[in-house]
């Protein structure tokens, strides 16, 4: 029971990890981290909602954390005017939830479909 | 597995993936790819630089041949050091590219007729107008010139193309400019016939208003009857003061054109009375009638260190990124600084350690129509000299984003490329078929101007750089540390008769055709003269004792050049700040002389409450276009109200938009003769309206304006103005808006809505040249860097940098120095 429950943040942070890491390579499509999520639900099995749920924590998580460090560095200099094309009223504490929500639906659904295909 | 579950949240993120890598519609433009647009690690984010982002860098590349240092100062320039000349272009390009590439390769889009290629074919009419217009040709018969008969020019364009190209290989795809992603497309390899095809927009935008003007000209011509037409757009201009001071004796032409016999009839259309349509067509664009310019020299007679001081201020669309780019250039043949342009060698204005140098445009009409006769529709033939000649078919693909290439099939004449055709017309057109004929086809040897410009050491040497320019003709201002001040207007300049060009001329045979090129001995130049300055803002150059024709008065605003000059007239002990002061000067010199003329006129005790405290606004006013003046917007919005009285009727009805008369004929009129016939509304049958009352009349709807500035609080200049700096894709998250700045048409500050002075420059040529600039923009063309517009507030409020023009064991030591870039051969 102790092992199972571990086993929702070693899920958790292999996600954002994996997602971080083939984000490195630039030359890759943006979406890769879908195919490494999904990869991820199939090794780590648990109930599909809650590997949909690990899969879109981990992805919402790294790109949050790395849309927020780049912006706080920035000064929010361009995500206020991204924030204004989108147009999000020029926020830019909206502009990174919106980052973080695409992140976690593509890697919500990748992880689940991981899931749905391991699952007896 | 489970089967419906899998497929279904397979189904789901595939079409998730594929709507956030699709462009959705959005109004009439499209949102990025939003998924990797959004992408922390690929799309927007990463454009976002650190405030306090470091650019040290050791860069290897096989082109080099030797060691390259450049010193970044805390504004972002670059100063480089080379010990070849090849290799400063090589980093020059290298540098444009990796803080202005996406501007870069825009620029010279709009101008080869591309940008429906990446934005579709809302822009099909703009591509097809510059591929007509010969802008591609042009660039072409630039490149074939440079490769076949100029080796160092060719090597110094090949340095700076592979230049761009290096730091293009090297840029990881992250770091693609912001715009790229915004509008997802990828920039492709720079090409020297890139930077020809630049050189080509920039002729265009300071010649090319007659691809316009000339049309509308014709238009007003005969819609008004050459008569009227005569005395409303006259170009006879009383109160000018030329560069080339009046009563400056010429030598005798070598050419002396002759206009033809039949031009009265055929050309002039003397005796043809007002005809009710007109039947030209007219671009869908024409370069900005502000672009202009002011520069001046003053000798060290008039200077408080005996030393030369001079300004130069190009005025020009703002744009961000804007089109300067400031740098220095260090080798072991010369050191020069100033402002460059993203997309070419060189430095195009500033100076170097013997000398500086600045432009501003000579407005002459270079560009013509010619009427052709085709034998039918396939083109293929047309009338020219009694005989059938052949064209050639010049074919150039568009490819429209989204949809099918479109081919512009271009009949290449004797004149030069037909621009309206069968192919090319509107409803006006009617079969109209018309040539043009420019000197931008030819310009050939522009980069080299500026190439001997950069190393030039005395009056000679400029003399010898600047006699190599063609297009666009420029008023060239030099002075030198040795002492010497001079200005020469240059270019491929048309030996005109009077009024040759102003209208579509008849291309049927060679009696209408260009009679020659004036020699540059003839292009009117000053050197050192007594009064110890010599200025130029786009006036005319010389007085009408000048053996040619300039081109049509519109061309030549009268009043900046007035102001230049009484003021360097009075001035002495003069120094940089003074200069400064000058060139952000606000005094309304058009005002000072057209307020008594209205007032003569306006009767205060007939006028409404609101109109009479609007009048008492102008009157009160200081005549200073300053920015939190009330009382210039209540003159502009009466003058603007009583030329609207006045010309409005005799303009309206037509069914295309005609030229409207120069502020100075209405001026000039109400000076002169109060009984001016135009002024009567030709639409009230039976009454005849005085001047008199058509002030008060233009005073009385002005001042319902007024009372909704007043309610929009938008009564004071700045406000009224609104001075924007627009982003070349004009998305106004990108922009700046409402600049708290003064200036105007007509002032030296020359600061209207969108347009202004781009670049300014103080160089006093003292023994280590003390140096004074900026331009509304920023180093970084990346809307997420700092550096993006840290110079626009500091322009709007008149403030100046000091320019940091160092040898590089003195710059390596200085406080202001940043950053090191090192370029080594690989």
């Amino acid at each position: 029971m102790k092992k199972e429950s571990l086993k929702i943040p070693i899920s958790i942070l292999l996600s954002a990890l994996a997602t971080f890491a083939i984000g490195l390579y630039g030359e890759l499509p943006w979406w890769s981290f879908a195919v490494a999520n999904f990869i991820i639900a199939i090794a780590i099995p648990l109930k599909p909602w809650v590997n949909f749920l690990t899969g879109a924590l981990g992805v919402a998580a790294i790109w949050a954390g790395l849309a927020a460090g780049i912006d706080a560095a920035n000064n929010h200099i361009l995500s206020t005017k991204v924030a204004t094309i989108l147009p999000l009223q020029g926020s830019y504490v909206l502009l990174i939830a919106i980052t973080a929500l695409v992140g976690a639906l593509v890697g919500g659904f990748a992880s689940l479909t991981g899931a749905y295909l391991r699952k007896k | 597995m489970r089967i419906m579950p899998f497929i279904t949240s397979a189904i789901v993120t595939i079409g998730l993936v594929t709507v956030l890598n699709t462009q959705l519609p959005s109004g009439a433009a499209k949102t990025p790819k939003l998924g990797y647009f959004l992408s922390p690690q690929q799309g927007f984010w990463k454009n976002a630089e650190k405030v306090d982002a470091g650019f040290d860098a050791s860069i290897l590349a096989n082109e080099l041949k030797g060691k390259v240092d450049v010193y970044v100062d805390d504004r972002l320039v670059p100063h480089i050091y080379a010990d070849q000349d090849e290799d400063a272009y090589f980093v020059q390009g290298y540098l444009h590219a990796k803080f202005r590439l996406w501007q870069m390769d825009f620029q010279t889009r709009v101008a080869s007729g591309r940008l429906s290629e990446i934005a579709g074919a809302d822009k099909l009419s703009i591509d097809r107008f510059f591929r007509r217009l010969g802008m591609v040709y042009g660039a072409e018969q630039t490149e074939k010139y440079i490769n076949d008969n100029n080796p160092v020019m060719k090597a110094t364009v090949d340095a700076y193309t592979a230049g761009v190209n290096a730091y293009l290989k090297q840029m990881s795809p992250e770091d693609l400019p912001f715009e790229y992603k915004l509008m997802n497309y990828a920039p492709e390899a720079w090409t020297p016939k890139k930077t020809y095809l630049f050189l080509m927009f920039m002729s265009y935008d300071l010649t090319g208003r007659s691809a316009a003007a000339d049309l509308q000209l014709t238009n007003t011509r005969d819609y008004l009857g050459y008569d009227l037409f005569e005395k409303l757009y006259t170009n006879q201009q009383d109160s000018l003061d030329p560069i080339i001071p009046k009563g400056t004796l010429f030598a005798m032409p070598s050419i002396v054109p002759k206009k033809p016999l039949s031009a009265d009839s055929a050309y002039l259309k003397k005796q043809t009375p007002m005809m009710a349509i007109n039947n030209y067509s007219i671009p869908p664009q024409a370069p900005d009638k502000n672009n202009g310019s002011n520069n001046w020299a003053v000798a060290g007679s008039k200077t408080k260190s005996g030393r030369p001081i001079l300004c130069s201020d190009p005025h020009l669309g703002l744009n961000l990124p804007s089109l300067w780019y400031e740098v220095q250039i260090t080798t072991p043949t010369h050191s020069t600084y100033g402002a460059s342009f993203p997309g070419s060698p060189a430095v195009i204005i500033g100076f170097n350690d013997s000398l500086a140098w600045g432009v501003t445009n000579a407005g002459r009409d270079v560009l013509d129509y010619y009427e052709l006769k085709f034998k039918d529709s396939t083109q293929k033939e047309y009338w020219y000299n009694g005989a059938w000649q052949a064209t050639t078919n010049r074919q150039e693909k568009i490819k429209v984003k989204d949809s099918a290439d479109v081919v512009e099939n271009i009949a290449m004449t004797h004149w030069g490329p037909a621009m309206f055709d069968v192919h090319y017309q509107n409803p006006q057109s009617k079969g109209r078929n018309l040539a043009v004929k420019w000197t931008g086809h030819n310009t050939s040897t522009g980069v080299e101007t500026f190439y001997k410009l950069n190393r030039a050491k005395n009056f000679d040497d400029y003399v010898s750089a600047i006699s190599l320019w063609k297009c666009p003709g420029q008023n060239f201002v030099f002075a030198s540390k040795s002492g010497d001040i001079a200005i020469k207007q240059q270019g491929s300049f048309v030996a005109r008769w009077d009024r040759q060009g102003d209208f579509i001329m008849p291309g049927t045979d060679t009696s209408y055709d260009w009679q020659g090129i004036i020699p540059n001995e003839e292009n009117p130049m000053m050197k050192n003269p007594l009064r110890g300055f010599v200025s130029s803002a786009n006036q005319k150059s010389v007085e009408a004792t000048y053996p040619y024709y300039l081109g049509t008065a519109s061309s030549f605003p009268l009043y900046r050049g007035i102001s230049v000059n009484k003021h360097l007239a009075k001035m002495s002990q003069i120094t940089p700040m003074d200069m400064q002061q000058l060139q952000t000067d606000n005094f309304n010199v058009f005002a000072e002389v057209a307020r008594p003329a209205l007032a003569k006129f306006i009767e205060s005790s007939k006028l409404s409450d609101d109109a009479q405290k609007m009048v008492q606004e102008m009157n009160n006013w200081d005549l200073y276009n300053n920015e939190n003046s009330k009382g210039i917007t209540a003159f502009k919005i009466i003058w603007d109200s009583v030329e609207n009285a006045v010309w409005g009727d005799e303009l309206a009805g037509a069914d295309i938009p005609l030229t409207k008369p120069e502020a100075h004929v209405l001026l000039d009129q109400m000076n002169k003769d109060s009984n001016f016939s135009v002024a009567d509304d030709i639409r009230t049958k039976g009454k005849i309206e005085t001047l008199k009352e058509q002030v008060n009349l233009g005073i009385e709807k002005a001042s319902i304006k007024w009372k909704e500035l007043e309610k929009d609080n938008k009564l004071t200049w700045a406000q009224f103005k609104a001075t924007r700096v627009l982003h070349l894709t004009k998305t106004p998250a990108l922009s700046r808006f409402n600049l708290p700045i003064g200036g105007g048409v007509n002032i030296i500050n020359a600061t209207t809505e969108t347009h202004g002075p781009s670049w300014r420059m103080v160089v006093h040529l003292t023994d280590e040249i003390e140096a004074y600039g900026l331009y509304p923009g920023g180093q970084s063309g990346n809307p997420g860097s700092p550096y993006y517009d840290s110079f626009v507030d500091s322009w709007a409020s008149g403030k100046y940098y000091r320019l940091l023009f160092l040898p590089m064991d003195k710059i390596k030591l200085h406080s202001s120095t940043k950053w090191h870039i090192q370029f080594k051969k690989a």
